[in-house]
């Protein structure tokens, strides 16, 4: 089994993405999304309070922090499922503070939600349909003439079928999505953010509740976003595959961003190591040797 | 002994009367909103009101036409359905229920209030109206029909135009549901915050959900007046009820669901009714008075609709698959 989910082939990483040192909030080549001052409080708790963070074009990069750290919310935030007290942020070069999450997602930045949200009683094909941007037969006038929208509905389901037959989904086109196991909901899900061509592609959890079986596929679909050219940004929290596939890592912890850069750079970082430590002791940081040489030495003085 | 025979005929009567199509067109507005788009419009009786009020009003106050009446009721309906949606729509679906039992309520009040009296003629409500309908019926007079089914001209002509109006709702509403719309409109009941993510103005298509939908109660408000009087005790929230109880019946998301869920309780209704007046008469049931018979028939539907609701939650034509995952 275990040779099941080892890596399939190395995947490329991308490199030489920042300008100048590689600390919070540095300057990237070439940003696709730049956020300026975001903040965002429930009651007392400041759950996010970003200064400055620039995502890398044309690279993955994960999200990471402990639980709490803020940051499924800055994904709200910056997909516009939720408003932030203040700050403001561009995708592409333009502004995205304050516009609805629909128009967010019509502007190329699509996202994935940590518990799926596979459309249970529409089928597989029906959930990929959806995904295809500016389809004229949404219009409810024009809804009622089909051979205004046949010929481009057929050509968005040529083009389900292809994405969904990389994705191993194909055969299971007419069942209903509620019918499908939480990984290949996870795939679906995926499957039909692609859909929508988007440019920067947004992922909460994408491991969550995936069976190991599935983790490996999942992660070659990740790099495979990249291969074509689409920018990746997820929240995990499974270092080990952090490492495998990410370019750039930012690390969040009570809602301020403590350490950025490479993954193997990162984990050595005694910000990070203090994030995570403060609250899970028993936290794997992955199976990078110094790393976990100075996390046991850091456990035994916690200890002691 | 019972009349077997005339119980029977009369409950016949009622698989094509305008009643039924009323019922019928109301419970596919429900269905639009409910059963497709998983809005809880609690304020049914409150569209058919505004038709019902919107088409006898403007013929007697103000003398329109017919078809201006129609478009007015029409029109007050889209305002009503505006002024639900902009406020509510943005909330939790529970809202949405609560709001709309409200406003078809204040709907009613305002009709029976004495204030409008000239206008709304108050609780004892409105007639006089069907001139404008009758005199466009191309029928010669005379009785026409067979069995049962034996009508004058202007009865008929009320079906003809009851039903079709029925069919082409259905039919509009079958093509509609089967396009890139109708696949929106069913990802918004399914999860509206996927279907916001993937680039789709949610609050958008479930205003014009509940616009369609409330436009065919409104239409179904016309037809329901056109054998009857305008009176306001009409549109309580019972109404609202019975029509989900139709919906029920015949099947959430189904385009014929409400068409023969409306003629299943139409029918059973009357065959109720029918046969527990008559086994009253016939000392049958010496426990109780011919007024308390009255009011089994609604205890006997309720029953009935539980034992579905139970037995057969997704209806007579709903999809048996989609039960194997209820959420």
């Amino acid at each position: 089994m275990s040779s099941d989910t080892a890596p399939s082939n190395k995947p490329v990483k991308t490199t030489d993405l920042h300008i100048g040192a590689a600390e919070p909030g540095c300057k990237k080549r070439d940003p696709i999304l730049v956020a300026d001052g975001v903040t965002r409080t429930f009651g007392g708790l400041k759950a996010v309070d970003v200064e400055h963070v620039e995502i890398p074009r044309g690279a993955i990069t994960a999200l990471i922090g402990p639980n709490g750290a803020g940051k499924t919310t800055l994904f709200n935030l910056l997909t516009g499922f939720d408003k932030p007290d203040s700050g403001s942020w561009t995708f592409e070069g333009r502004s995205l503070s304050g516009m609805p999450a629909f128009q967010v997602a019509r502007m190329g930045q699509v996202r994935t939600f940590q518990l799926t949200k596979a459309l249970g009683l529409l089928t597989v094909m029906d959930n990929m349909l959806l995904g295809a941007k500016g389809q004229t037969g949404e219009n409810l006038f024009r809804a009622v003439l089909p051979f205004l929208w046949r010929k481009e509905e057929s050509a968005n389901e040529a083009r389900a079928i292809d994405i969904l037959t990389r994705f191993k989904l194909d055969t299971k086109k007419d069942d209903y999505a509620a019918s499908l196991s939480g990984g290949q909901r996870k795939l679906l899900e995926m499957a039909r953010a692609l859909m929508s061509e988007p440019t920067l592609v947004m992922l909460d959890e994408p491991m969550a509740g995936v069976n190991p079986a599935l983790t490996q596929s999942l992660l070659d679909h990740i790099l495979n976003l990249k291969t074509q050219g689409m920018t990746v940004l997820f929240v995990e929290h499974d270092m080990h595959m952090v490492r495998h596939i990410a370019d750039w890592v930012i690390v969040m912890a009570e809602g301020r961003i403590v350490a950025e850069g490479d993954p193997h750079e990162v984990m050595r970082n005694p910000a990070v190591i203090d994030a995570y430590l403060g609250q899970h002791h028993d936290e794997d940081l992955g199976a990078d040797p110094t790393a976990e040489a100075e996390n046991v030495v850091a456990i035994k003085e916690l200890l002691e | 002994m019972i009349d077997w025979g005339a119980i029977f005929s009369n409950a016949a009567v009622e698989l094509i009367s305008p009643t039924t199509a009323a019922y019928a067109l109301a419970a596919l507005g429900l269905a639009v909103h409910f059963g497709y788009t998983g809005l809880l419009n609690f304020g049914q009786a409150g569209f058919m009101a505004l038709g019902a009020y919107g088409y006898a009003i403007s013929i007697l106050s103000f003398g329109f036409p017919v078809w201006a009446a129609v478009v007015v009721g029409i029109a007050a309906s889209v305002i009503f359905a505006l002024i639900l949606g902009i406020p509510t729509l943005r909330l939790r679906a529970d809202y949405l229920a609560i709001v709309t039992i409200a406003a078809a309520e204040i709907v009613r009040l305002l009709f029976t209030t004495n204030t409008f009296q000239p206008l709304t003629g108050s609780a004892n409500g409105l007639s006089g109206y069907k001139g404008g309908f009758a005199a466009l019926n191309p029928i010669p007079e005379g009785s026409y029909g067979f069995g049962p089914f034996q009508y004058n001209a202007y009865d008929w002509w009320l079906r003809l135009v009851a039903w079709t109006i029925v069919v082409l709702a259905c039919l509009f509403t079958w093509q509609i549901m089967r396009s890139p719309w109708g696949r929106v409109i069913k990802g918004i009941r399914e999860d509206e915050d996927a279907v916001r993510a993937l680039g789709k103005n949610v609050y958008f298509y479930k205003m014009q959900s509940l616009v369609l939908g409330g436009v065919y109660g409104t239409i179904a408000g016309m037809i329901f007046v056109l054998p009857r009087a305008v009176v306001p005790s009409n549109y309580q929230t019972s109404l609202t009820f019975f029509i989900y109880a139709i919906l029920l019946l015949g099947g959430a998301a189904t385009i014929l669901g409400p068409v023969i869920g409306s003629m299943i309780f139409w029918v059973l209704l009357s065959f109720f009714s029918g046969f527990i007046a008559r086994a009253v008469e016939a000392g049958w049931l010496p426990f109780m008075s011919s007024i308390q018979a009255g009011q089994l028939r609604f205890i006997l539907v309720g029953v009935a609709i539980m034992l579905i609701v139970i037995f057969r939650p997704q209806g007579i034509f709903g999809n048996k698959k989609e039960l194997a995952f209820v959420k």
